[in-house]
């Protein structure tokens, strides 16, 4: 083994400790989840202590789309959009169950889970989750982020 | 003017083309032709007596599974109408039959009915005579059919991008 | 239609077109950072002043009318909870009244009470959030955050009644799910305190303040005249003078035996709105006050003259069969999480057996119960209301909601449609902002309050 590829995976850790702490979230909120999300986010459970802690409204300045509510078929390729905008590394959270499996809305008009769309990371079910919930899939997402190869 | 006097005083001003008028559970209901549409409304908001100032809905139901009905007008356009200065409810139907869905629009009468009718024609195909911009208010454009009709199955999905289920 | 080129797009019609000056094409949404729901307006924009907009709706469309079709009077009220997703309380009670008008049954006393205390909770949470996302619109987030800090408290009670924080399914056909847990009057005055705190903090912060006012006043304003003509209800239509309020003008569960004031404003712009949604909690506060006050039946006191039984060691052993004597046995059940015991079963739900459950204990413990339980689950039996038709109207969050249920006798609605307050004000929201500046369209749409739930359904 040379001496390169120790390098290689202690740089790996370093900057992968540096990701899962500086996460910019994309919060992509159509429906009920979004109460949920606003009540994670703000002082009683305070997604900061995460460092997850300023949403930014661009995909370009994103690198977490977290997509919160049911997404209907008229709001699938807005969704596809938003995620093809953000630059890589991007990481995808399911919130809720509507975006994991289409929930208990099996009709005409919404998507089975959004991982027929675009591809995800983490999936936090419940109608809607518990903040508590949503912490443990974010830092489920953070173990992720730290143990993957990166690129840079 | 309370509600039996209100069905009284229909009938009494439009003879036949007030169809059938009936009271459940105390909310009053009368069928007017689809002729007589526009004279009823327009005189139930202009009657100094009525003063119905509020479109507050309206909505379709689709007769076509209802037992006994099924041979019937398929569509009953409902309206629900309310007086702020009486403090008074009426609910006005029409219907129509599924080869000849059209109805005279309000819009002109009442503004609001210009979105509650895009939302009936996208939800049961009902269309409006005079409305200035009928599309699709809910569904997007490339859907084909209208998903609160009775034959149209709950699952059957037109996804824009992405499988079907 | 012709082929346009994107510059013909994006550059539309306008006044000055000949001269090389044209109108800007600008769409917002459906996914923008300033609007806390999906909907699509495309402006045309004259400088900065918008001169058209057209407003789009339908991305949250999730077929609510169609799912109801589908299962029992029971199985839509999940559903309902989902319409508006702040107040879910207030859709649980107005499906709940249209059906029980349809089946002509009443409810209890005390059933009506608690469906005052807890949709007046509801629509204090509501208007919390309303005021709290449109603040923070227009950069004030410590609002915000004060503001979800008072709702969290007002959750904390709701999960105490109901079990859950937000789609809690609480209301039944002919009363409610459970009754309020001991000690809720205490809990309810000590988090009603915290919210007047936060609510005296806000007035401070938003009232007088210069930047907010700016940006509020004569904002969005919609005439008396075109409020009425668009059927707006709610906040809105009392902003603008009118004070029509449903628990007052056709007062149901017990509103006319309570005091409140119908607060109302004069010029129906953005600044009237924030002042009747502020004044409203208060007299909601004022509402649950009285009624926890005036509920009858008080609090729930077991008598425990035999063993005091774990519900969960009771359902085992009903479920093995081993019933004998279990009638006998009195037993405290959680009224939130696994149904409620039946002296308070009884105090909150009609004494119907076509419509109600039973309560748990007789389900599992006489075959009377169980098969009660069964002919209102089983498919093909449940509720069946007679043939007809019944609007009912309850004032929600944003106004008048209304549901309208047609039965044709069997144990599914044939067509339920529900009247969502958030419709007429987002019809008439290129009326409140034709005219007006484009910045002025975040506070605008922050004041409408439309939730995706309730406006597509």
């Amino acid at each position: 083994m040379g001496l390169g590829a120790f390098f290689t995976s202690k740089l790996d850790e370093a900057i992968g400790w540096a990701r899962k702490y500086s996460i910019f979230q994309y919060p992509f909120v159509t429906a009920c989840c979004g109460m949920e999300y606003m009540a994670t986010a703000c002082s009683h459970y305070d997604i900061d202590r995460f460092g997850a802690g300023l949403p930014r409204f661009s995909p370009r300045q994103a690198d977490v789309l977290f997509v919160v509510g049911t997404i209907s078929h008229k709001m699938a390729p807005v969704l596809k959009r938003v995620y093809d905008q953000m630059t890589e590394p991007k990481w995808v959270v399911a919130f809720g169950v509507c975006t994991c499996t289409g929930g208990f809305y099996n009709n005409y008009a919404t998507v089975q889970g959004i991982d027929t769309i675009i591809p995800v990371d983490v999936y936090i079910p419940g109608c809607p989750p518990r903040p508590e919930s949503v912490i443990d899939g974010l830092m489920k997402l953070q173990d992720r982020i730290a143990a993957q190869a990166q690129r840079y | 003017m309370d509600g039996a006097a209100m069905l009284a005083e229909l009938r009494a001003r439009f003879g036949s083309d007030v169809v059938e008028t009936h009271e459940h559970r105390g909310d009053h209901t009368a069928v007017v032709t689809r002729e007589a549409l526009r004279r009823v409304l327009a005189w139930c908001r202009d009657e100094p007596s009525l003063a119905f100032e509020m479109l507050t809905d309206l909505t379709a139901v689709d007769y076509v599974k209802y037992p006994g009905r099924q041979d019937g007008p398929r569509f009953e356009v409902v309206y629900h109408l309310y007086s702020l200065t009486h403090n008074h409810r009426l609910r006005l139907k029409v219907r129509v039959d599924e080869d000849d869905a059209l109805v005279p629009t309000a819009v002109d009468l009442w503004p609001i009915a210009d979105w509650f009718e895009r939302e009936v024609w996208d939800m049961f195909g009902v269309r409006f005579a005079g409305h200035p911009d009928l599309r699709r208010l809910l569904m997007y454009e490339e859907f084909v059919g209208h998903p609160l009709r009775k034959d149209y199955p709950i699952d059957r999905r037109q996804p824009l991008i992405g499988p079907a289920s | 239609m012709a082929q346009t080129t994107q510059r013909e797009f994006m550059l539309g019609e306008g006044s000055g077109t000949g001269s090389g000056s044209q109108n800007l094409r600008v769409g917002v949404g459906p996914a923008h950072p300033a609007m806390h729901g999906i909907i699509r307006i495309t402006t045309e924009l004259d400088g900065e002043v918008i001169v058209k907009a057209d407003v789009e709706i339908g991305y949250l469309h999730r077929a609510f009318e169609k799912d109801c079709e589908e299962g029992g009077y029971n199985n839509a009220i999940p559903f309902t909870d989902r319409l508006n997703y702040v107040s879910p309380l207030i859709n649980n009670f107005g499906y709940c009244a249209a059906v029980e008008k349809l089946l002509g049954i009443g409810v209890t006393e005390r059933c009506k009470y608690i469906r005052v205390i807890m949709s007046e909770i509801s629509r204090i949470c509501d208007h919390l959030t309303c005021i709290g996302a449109s603040a923070m619109e227009l950069g004030a987030f410590t609002v915000f955050l004060y503001m979800i800090k008072a709702r969290e408290f007002l959750w904390e009670l709701v999960e105490d009644v109901t079990g859950a924080r937000l789609t809690i399914s609480y209301g039944r056909v002919g009363g409610v799910k459970a009754d309020l847990p001991d000690g809720f009057a205490e809990r309810t005055a000590k988090a009603f305190k915290e919210t007047r705190e936060v609510l005296d903090e806000v007035h401070r912060l938003l009232t007088g303040n210069r930047i907010f006012m700016d940006r509020m006043i004569g904002v969005g304003a919609l005439s008396r005249e075109e409020t009425i003509a668009y059927a707006i209800t709610g906040p809105l239509l009392r902003a603008a003078g009118v004070p029509y309020d449903v628990r007052r003008a056709q007062p149901y569960d017990v509103y006319d035996r309570l005091e409140f004031e119908i607060p109302t404003q004069k010029d129906g712009d953005n600044y009237s709105r924030y002042l009747v949604r502020m004044a409203e909690m208060e007299q909601s506060m004022r509402i649950v006050e009285q009624a926890l006050a005036m509920v009858p039946g008080g609090p729930i006191n077991v008598d425990f003259e035999g063993r005091p039984v774990d519900p969960a060691w009771y359902v085992d052993r009903g479920k093995q069969g081993k019933t004998e004597g279990l009638l006998l046995v009195p037993i405290t059940l959680s009224p939130n999480l696994l149904g409620s015991e039946r002296p308070a079963h009884e105090r909150i739900n009609a004494h119907d057996k076509r419509v109600v459950l039973p309560p748990k204990e007789t389900t599992y413990g006489s075959i009377e119960g169980l098969m009660n339980h069964f002919m209102l689950i089983m498919e093909g039996n449940g509720i069946r209301p007679p043939r007809g038709e019944a609007y009912v109207a309850v004032e929600g969050a944003n106004g008048e909601l209304g549901f309208y249920v047609v039965s044709d006798g069997t144990d599914r609605p044939y067509r339920v449609r529900c009247r969502p307050p958030c419709l007429p004000p987002m019809a008439a929201l290129h009326r409140m902002i034709e005219g007006e500046m484009v910045a002025d369209l975040i506070p605008t749409f922050g004041s409408v309050n439309m939730i995706g739930g309730e406006l597509d359904r």
